[in-house]
């Protein structure tokens, strides 16, 4: 498949390898040393690392900013875009800038409601929603043209990418859902972390009667659990997350100091068995605050060396 | 039945207890009441229905109303009770008697003497 | 209708802290429905008023009068002869008549007796809930009459997001999921298949985003 972009991302997937990208939350401060530490980290292991945007509504340092720092460290960022905190002015204009410094990739994202972080009382934006974002990323970039109508110069060269939550409900609408993603003009899907396995590739066998893996790169998402509390967490207070009870009881059969190895050892696990899945592009390595363990995860689950690209 | 009950307390008979609102209650305060007192049936026995239901939940409303301004909640009760049940009645006032001297005057009543 | 809220008495009490002569006005529509302004809710606002104020001891006389609505003119007219003898009037009536009474009558100050909430309808006694938000331009045509701007908390057009969980918002598991119900409703109506036609870009310019608004009608002005 030909390339609209100069993503790295787009390039590696359009050549038919299993993409593998990774995410970071940006610090709760103004202190870059946290994106560059794990930015160095997972570098060679990762093809592009997604920078999260206020996620759980929690104040954090912009996602823009922190791209541009990975950008400028060599690295293929892929800037994540709330549609919860800015309008639509706000949203292009963001667009814009990461553009300007060459960033290639946005995920458009409706955002977590903000009474889950720590501005409760604060007022929402949801000028548009993450649909109508692809749009109109698609149309600043296919087109040239500002929402307003005006032309732009220079267009935002960014390979688009969406969510998509196969665990939520109601489940008979998330492919209908994802069709929608993809008749608004998205081009990659990352999904919510996996770990019912057969829910997956059930929605997966809906997503292919439809032929929608053929139209959007899909990449598995995965996060290893570090503990059974963890797990259990997950499970119960984690809106759209769907952990299977065999996982707790997994890690509850084994001691505490060994819960965290075996976590690792259920991701790395699910990647083999979804590497057979038709449909799965690639997968998304999301370890939240335990970064240092994806090289491991990468290179256990056979991903390792990362593809050159000429 | 010719029992014995305290003789300052002021009897107003309804029909139902349900036909006592909440503003009847707030007024008896008002123009000087230290206590007020909804005697209804039995709840389940209410011939009415639910009016005995309804007058719990204004004696609560005025509790809650009474507590906001200062006056007190603790001033105004429900009591349930067969209309046969002449001991029991005057063992409530009885009660509710020494309930309301313990707490003392209505301040309303108090601060409107002190200015006269 | 216009759903209200009682405010707490303490916060009345404090607005009213310098006044003498107050007027407790109500309201015969919305706030009698929603039980927070109506004839009966100015009778028992009143009385704790004048018991807290001679608890108090200070003088304060409060007057009672409750109209068939504060956003009309004609009859708001009906207190013009006796208004003067206030030096406050706290309304019960919601956001707009408070508004409306202050402009009739320029110099005495007006205050809030509620809270304005939304509109909205009574589930059942004691219980209501959001509808509408006035956006200006409806489109419940197209979403099985479930409104997403009032209903979803994200107001999405082109929804449910990946945080809806067994039919429930993922704000509060009481909150029911809009889109779950628009869903629902094109099943019912058997027309689910509208529900992969994209939402296009919402026009706020007719929501509160573009300013004060107004409705006008020449053709029934004098």
């Amino acid at each position: 498949m030909t390339t609209k972009t100069p993503s790295k991302l787009e390039k590696i997937l359009s050549q038919g390898h299993l993409a593998v990208t990774s995410e970071c939350g940006p610090p709760r401060g103004s202190n870059p040393e946290h994106i560059i530490k794990k930015g160095e980290l997972i570098k060679d292991h990762v093809d592009a690392i997604n920078i999260t945007d206020n996620q759980t509504s929690m104040t954090r340092l912009c996602s823009l900013a922190a791209c541009i720092r990975l950008k400028l460290m060599g690295l293929e960022p892929v800037l994540q875009m709330v549609t919860r905190d800015r309008n639509r002015i706000a949203l292009q204009s963001d667009i814009l800038g990461a553009a300007s410094f060459e960033i290639n990739n946005i995920l458009c994202l409706s955002g977590d409601h903000q009474s889950f972080g720590d501005c409760a009382q604060g007022q929402n934006v949801h000028d548009i929603d993450s649909i109508q974002l692809i749009q109109a990323v698609r149309h600043m970039r296919d087109e040239g043209k500002f929402l307003g109508g005006d032309d732009l110069d220079g267009k935002p060269q960014m390979f688009v990418g969406a969510a998509a939550n196969p665990f939520a409900d109601p489940f008979e609408i998330r492919v209908p859902r994802l069709a929608k993603k993809i008749a608004a003009g998205v081009e990659f899907i990352q999904t919510q972390c996996v770990y019912n396995l057969d829910k997956f590739e059930e929605w997966m066998k809906g997503v292919r009667d439809r032929g929608l893996h053929e139209k959007v790169y899909i990449l598995a998402g995965l996060t290893p659990m570090k503990s059974v509390g963890m797990a259990k967490y997950m499970q119960k207070r984690v809106p759209g997350m769907d952990v299977p009870d065999e996982i707790i009881e997994r890690l509850k059969g084994v001691e505490k100091s060994k819960q965290a190895d075996e976590g690792i050892k259920i991701c790395i696990e699910s990647i083999q068995r979804l590497k057979e899945c038709e449909g799965v592009a690639g997968f998304h390595i999301m370890a939240i605050e335990w970064e240092e363990k994806v090289p491991e995860i990468v290179e256990a689950a056979g991903l390792y060396p990362r593809p050159k690209l000429n | 039945m010719r029992l014995q009950y305290p003789p300052n307390i002021r009897i107003v008979r309804v029909p139902c207890s349900g036909k006592v609102d909440l503003i009847h209650i707030l007024h008896a305060f008002e123009k000087g009441a230290d206590g007020v007192c909804v005697l209804g049936c039995l709840e389940g026995d209410c011939h009415f229905n639910n009016g005995n239901l309804m007058a719990r939940r204004r004696v609560e409303q005025a509790q809650e109303i009474l507590n906001s301004i200062g006056i007190g909640g603790e001033r105004a009760q429900m009591y349930n009770l067969s209309s046969s049940e002449g001991p029991r009645f005057a063992q409530y006032v009885t009660e509710f008697t020494e309930k309301i001297k313990d707490l003392g005057p209505n301040p309303v009543k108090l601060a409107k003497n002190k200015a006269a | 209708m216009i759903v209200a809220d009682r405010k707490p008495i303490e916060e009345i009490i404090g607005y009213l802290k310098d006044h003498k002569n107050i007027l407790v006005l109500g309201c015969n529509e919305c706030v009698t429905v929603c039980e927070a302004g109506g004839k009966k809710e100015v009778g028992v606002l009143a009385s704790a008023l004048r018991m807290h104020a001679k608890k108090e001891g200070n003088e304060v006389k409060i007057d009672e009068v409750t109209l068939e609505r504060q956003c009309d003119r004609e009859y708001l007219d009906e207190i013009r002869d006796s208004i003067d003898q206030y030096d406050a009037v706290v309304s019960l009536a919601c956001g707009v008549g408070v508004q409306f009474t202050a402009e009739q009558y320029h110099s005495t100050p007006v205050y809030p007796g509620v809270n304005t909430c939304f509109m909205g309808a009574t589930e059942k006694r004691g219980l209501w809930t959001e509808r509408c938000q006035g956006c200006g331009q409806c489109i419940l045509a197209t979403t099985g009459s479930i409104c997403p701007v009032a209903r979803c908390a994200k107001r999405l057009f082109n929804g449910p997001c990946g945080g809806s969980t067994d039919g429930k918002c993922e704000i509060n598991a009481e909150v029911d999921c809009a889109w779950q119900l628009i869903i629902d409703r094109l099943e019912a109506l058997d027309r689910l298949d509208e529900y992969e036609k994209l939402c296009p870009l919402k026009d706020w310019s007719t929501d509160r985003a573009g300013g004060p608004r107004k409705v006008v009608r020449e053709d029934v002005q004098q």
